[in-house]
């Protein structure tokens, strides 16, 4: 186990490092996420049986994933069962930075960009388990944060 | 050794998004000795700020002389940050001293290939140091010398002090 402090710092350097390649890094993030959330689902998922259905693969992220992640579970899962579902975080830990100043237009895009790592991470997870799907996050509520997820399949 | 309210992560975490910047770093740079500046750049700002966060969890006082930091960055601050501790080695004139890793939390699961063999991997640690240290008002050259990745039996960090900064006050009157 290594300080979640030594990760934070990581990531700041790395997201910043990319944020400022505009367009481009964003994409290069989205990749590295998108990358690193099929490696991790399929470290976690190693000695477990495979999943009954979608339903169970979300709840999946929902726990497991976000405890590996974020040292806590989502708060709250809603879904339409029609694809769409809704993964509630109510203090998002990855923008804490923003979440003090987020009023303005300008630091609430700044966290959508924070945002394209941990969304493709999630994506990348579900893509894994040949769930495709897209992640859309919203933060309207800092430092609530909602993660829309839909199956694209 | 007891930390304040230190919240920890798994230490896979780390390596893959390690991995994931040195990667993006040789595909941006390319230059293998342009990639080990940036990652010690990148480590320098990461320790000017870290330093705050080990001052505040570690509650460790202010060190005596250059051998006392040492230990404490080898005993103390490793521990914290990466869950390990390093050795402290082969001093010279009370200055210069060598840390000693058995195991690096930064290069787990990393295989170099040939064509990077110029690359020092976990570079970063030496600019995580240097920066931290600086906010210290010390001045210090700090590069890798041996690396398990290059096929070395450990892994080994050199630390010369080379200055200790006077800390500089304007005088109004």
């Amino acid at each position: 186990e290594v300080a979640e402090a030594s990760f934070a710092f990581l990531q700041i350097e790395l997201i910043n490092y990319l944020l400022a390649q505009g367009e481009d890094g964003v994409r290069k993030l989205d990749n590295i996420g998108y990358q690193m959330g099929i490696r991790l689902a399929e470290r976690l998922t190693r000695d477990r049986p495979r999943f009954a259905d979608n339903l169970e693969i979300i709840k999946f992220i929902c726990k497991d994933l976000w405890s590996y992640l974020f040292r806590k579970q989502v708060d709250k899962l809603q879904t339409n069962h029609r694809g769409v579902f809704v993964l509630a975080d109510s203090n998002f830990p990855w923008i804490g930075s923003f979440s003090s100043s987020a009023s303005s237009d300008s630091v609430k895009e700044a966290a959508q960009d924070w945002l394209v790592f941990p969304c493709a991470i999630i994506r990348g997870a579900l893509s894994s388990f040949g769930v495709p799907c897209t992640v859309q996050p919203d933060i309207s509520a800092l430092p609530r944060c909602w993660f829309t997820v839909r199956l694209t399949k | 050794l007891a930390f304040s309210k230190i919240e920890h992560v798994n230490s896979e975490l780390l390596a893959l998004t390690y991995g994931a910047l040195v990667t993006q770093l040789l595909q941006d740079i390319e230059q293998v000795d342009e990639v080990n500046a940036k990652l010690e750049k990148i480590g320098y700002s990461i320790g000017v700020r870290l330093i705050d966060e080990f001052l505040a969890k570690s509650g460790i006082p202010s060190c005596a002389d250059f051998r006392e930091t040492a230990e404490v960055i080898a005993k103390v601050a490793f521990k914290m940050f990466l869950g390990i501790t390093a050795d402290v080695v082969n001093w010279s004139d009370n200055n210069e001293f060598s840390l000693i890793l058995t195991e690096n939390p930064l290069a787990e699961f990393v295989e170099l290939p040939e064509n990077y063999s110029g690359l020092w991997y976990s570079n970063l640690l030496c600019g995580v140091i240097r920066g931290s240290l600086e906010m210290l008002q010390m001045k210090v050259a700090c590069y890798f010398r041996r690396d398990p990745l290059r096929g070395d039996d450990v892994t080994e960090i050199r630390v010369e002090l080379k200055e200790i900064m006077i800390e500089q006050y304007v005088d109004d009157e």
